[in-house]
């Protein structure tokens, strides 16, 4: 109560302050920097506590300004950066992105920026939530094995972005140099059942995405601001699978997202979910009921969210190339009870045709329209068949069957389904996960079950690739197909 | 000069000094010439000259610099002053005279500031090398005396960069003998230059659209954006972040001398 009643208070008494001539105009303004002087600090000094993503430290909790001491150790370490893929991170805490910092407006702020003494070059920090030139950059340039410390007063409110500043600052800040911290308004924020810390950044590495070994930054892909990668807290599967973010039905969700670029701006959006607030660009104002919000390189975002309906939610830049082959792809797991009034899940699959029955899809049409009959052919299946692997299997296993080495198996000649051919149709129903061994070599990555398929549209394409690419031939019917799907083990309902 | 006459007054500088010198194990002589810094000087937009010098080979070692701390006490780590070299001067050794385990006799002597440095090549009768000199000498690949429009040359600089710092430095001389004969410019460790503290980079450097004079008159305002020279610069802005009674786990030195 006394946290609601203090900027009351502190309204009344501006107010009352706030002679004729003081400039200010709008009640709602919250005066910026000009305002931002809270006093000195009071009581003894607090050493902040740092969190790594995605945690958030607890709310400051405090209604007066202190002196925050933030000790902030630069640390240059291999991690991985994708699946058997490394990168040489330069890290602000020893992460991607660095410790996240949460003060209170009006605090002072003590910094000390410590580099590691393996460094091998010297760094330096730029907040924005600094007022002063360069941000704190001149005055906190370190050389490996030393300290610097500075001094600022937090005067404006707001989500900031900090990073290196030292030359090239793009290469110091592709490396993953770059963090958020947090200056809360003197009232605080609302409190929320679930905070989360998620940075954006964009990668720039020797190689194709996903390529493995260890990888060295490139200049010229940087300055061409062709990113190799564009993740989420510096790796891919940083927040999937056991690594998702957690939440409960029922629950009040808040993200504080950044961007650290260097180069890219975020189309930042969660699938499945809509945005009840949205602090947009990090500033005092919110926006309701969004879908997508803009995220510039070097800025942030809050937002919050009520979740409903238990399941995954994808957070994804939706700039959608780099969310699905790039690498910018976080979940939220929801658990919690259903509820078919919100959201209903899956109610009706049956087959529709309609404007598929455009020239490139006429002979989909012409098999369904045989198959009807009676009168459907091994070759009407492998058209069909062909016509529908171009739309659904081609983006990973490549028009020409041929897959690509190491990440997605190919099908020509293969010799994993040669003498099963019953394994192509199972495989289109029930995706693959692990390890399988094709034609020598050993391929590791997840293909989905292609539940959206049809059964007729499944034993069509396991026709086309059964009889194409040196393969042995043969044919999977529809009866087939549908005895699989019944006789598949109860894989989780799907929504 | 004529040739000879060269020949015969590297014949007589071998004589009055044995420890540098063409045809001197270790050292190797560079013929300097006109040369266009990455620092691109606004006073030399066409290169400076770097006259004629000789270099030593390899980065000192650990076993160099302690027959250099035997024979002169006063740079023993328990003894040196500390504005002359920082407590963790030669912290990498087991003790003030002795290597141990942490440091190879051959690997680079690393942990030593730029006085001790300055001190160990005045004793032999040679100096630290200027920026220029350190610069030239390592714009040569294994075939060329300036690859530094060749991309791979560049790679090979980055390739460092990206790799994480070793607790113990591997022997120097591994790496193969650049076109003059030199090793281990790139890929092992910085080095100390007799100038260093010319290289006055601004400690924010986006400042370039609005240089403090001061600051820049030294070495010119950097500009690290250009593709072919970012790499070298960055050991520029690693040098600047530094005082010369700093010692690092990547800084060591060779040492260099006129001809």
């Amino acid at each position: 109560m006394t946290i609601r009643l203090a900027p009351l208070l502190a309204a009344i008494l501006l107010f009352a302050g706030c002679g004729p001539g003081t400039g200010s105009t709008n009640a709602d303004e919250t005066g910026g920097s000009a305002k931002g002087e809270l006093g000195p600090p009071q009581g003894e000094p607090i050493k902040a506590m740092l969190t790594s993503p995605p945690q958030v430290p607890p709310p400051t909790g405090r209604s007066k300004p202190a002196k925050v001491i933030v000790e902030l150790e630069v640390v240059e370490k291999e991690m991985p950066i994708s699946e058997g893929a490394t990168y040489m991170f330069w890290t602000f805490g020893g992460t991607v992105p660095g410790s996240f910092i949460r003060v209170r407006q009006g605090d002072t702020i003590e910094f000390h920026l410590m580099n590691a003494p393996d460094s091998k070059m010297p760094h330096n920090i730029d907040l924005h939530g600094v007022t002063g030139p360069g941000g704190g950059a001149a005055s906190s340039f370190t050389a490996p094995g030393h300290r610097s410390r500075f001094t600022f007063k937090a005067l404006n409110a707001g989500l900031y972005v900090y990073h290196c500043a030292t030359a090239p600052v793009g290469m110091h800040v592709a490396n993953g140099m770059y963090g958020l911290i947090l200056v809360e308004p003197p009232e605080g924020l609302a409190a929320v059942d679930r905070e989360y810390y998620v940075m954006q950044g964009d990668f720039y590495t020797t190689g194709r995405y996903r390529e493995k070994g260890h990888r060295a930054f490139d200049m010229e892909k940087a300055i061409d601001e062709h990113p190799t990668y564009v993740l989420f807290n510096g790796s891919e599967g940083s927040m999937t699978g056991d690594k998702a973010l957690a939440a409960k039905t029922g629950e009040k969700v808040r993200l504080y997202v950044g961007n650290g670029g260097p180069n890219l701006v975020s189309s930042f959006h969660v699938i499945g979910e809509i945005f009840d607030r949205v602090w947009f660009e990090g500033g005092t104002r919110f926006q309701e009921n969004v879908q997508t919000t803009l995220i510039p390189a070097g800025g942030a975002a809050m937002m919050e969210f009520h979740v409903e309906v238990p399941g995954s939610y994808i957070l994804v830049d939706h700039s959608i190339f780099r969310a699905f082959n790039k690498g910018a792809l976080a979940s939220l797991k929801a658990e919690g009870p259903e509820n078919k009034l919100i959201y209903s899940g899956k109610e009706v699959d049956e087959m529709y045709l309609g404007d598929r029955a455009l020239p490139n899809l006429g002979a989909v049409a012409a098999a369904a329209a045989a198959a009807k009959t009676g009168e459907l052919t091994v070759q009407q299946q492998i058209e069909a068949g062909k016509a529908l692997f171009a739309g659904t299997c081609s983006t990973c296993h490549q028009p020409d069957g041929r897959g690509l080495e190491g990440v997605f198996p190919p099908l020509t000649k293969s010799d994993w389904f040669a003498t099963d051919a019953r394994r192509v149709p199972l495989a289109i129903l029930q995706g693959i996960q692990g390890k399988v061994m094709v034609n020598g070599k050993e391929y590791n990555s997840v293909m989905p079950p292609m539940t959206h398929l049809t059964d007729d549209e499944v034993a069509n394409i396991a026709t086309y690739v059964l009889n194409s690419w040196g393969n042995p031939g043969g044919r999977i019917t529809k009866a087939e197909v549908a005895a699989m799907r019944k006789n598949a083990v109860a894989a989780p309902a799907e929504r | 000069m004529s040739r000879k006459a060269a020949l015969i007054a590297l014949a007589l500088l071998g004589a009055a000094c044995p420890s540098a010198g063409e045809g001197t194990p270790g050292w190797a002589m560079l013929p300097g010439g006109q040369f266009r810094s990455a620092l691109a000087l606004a006073d030399a937009p066409q290169g400076s000259p770097v006259a004629r010098f000789v270099m030593m080979e390899m980065p000192v070692t650990n076993q160099q610099f302690l027959e250099f701390v035997r024979a002169n006490p006063r740079w023993q780590r328990d003894r040196v002053p500390t504005a002359l070299a920082e407590p963790r001067y030669l912290s990498h050794w087991d003790g003030p005279t002795r290597l141990g385990n942490r440091s190879l006799p051959d690997g680079p002597v690393v942990w030593v500031s730029w006085f001790a440095a300055d001190a160990y090549c005045r004793a032999g009768g040679a100096r630290l090398p200027t920026w220029s000199e350190w610069e030239y000498a390592a714009a040569a690949d294994a075939t060329r005396r300036d690859a530094r429009s060749d991309p791979a040359w560049r790679e090979r600089i980055l390739e460092w960069y990206a790799e994480p710092s070793v607790a113990v430095l591997p022997a120097v001389g591994t790496d193969a003998p650049n076109a003059y004969g030199v090793r281990d410019l790139h890929g092992l460790v910085w080095e100390w230059v007799e100038d260093y503290s010319a290289l006055l980079v601004s400690a924010d450097n986006r400042e370039q659209g609005d240089p403090d004079e001061l600051r820049f008159c030294g070495a010119g305002a950097i500009s690290a954006s250009d593709r072919e020279s970012y790499a070298v610069l960055m050991r520029v802005a690693m040098l600047s972040a530094l005082e010369g009674a700093n010692a690092t786990a990547n800084v060591g030195f060779r040492c260099a001398r006129g001809p």
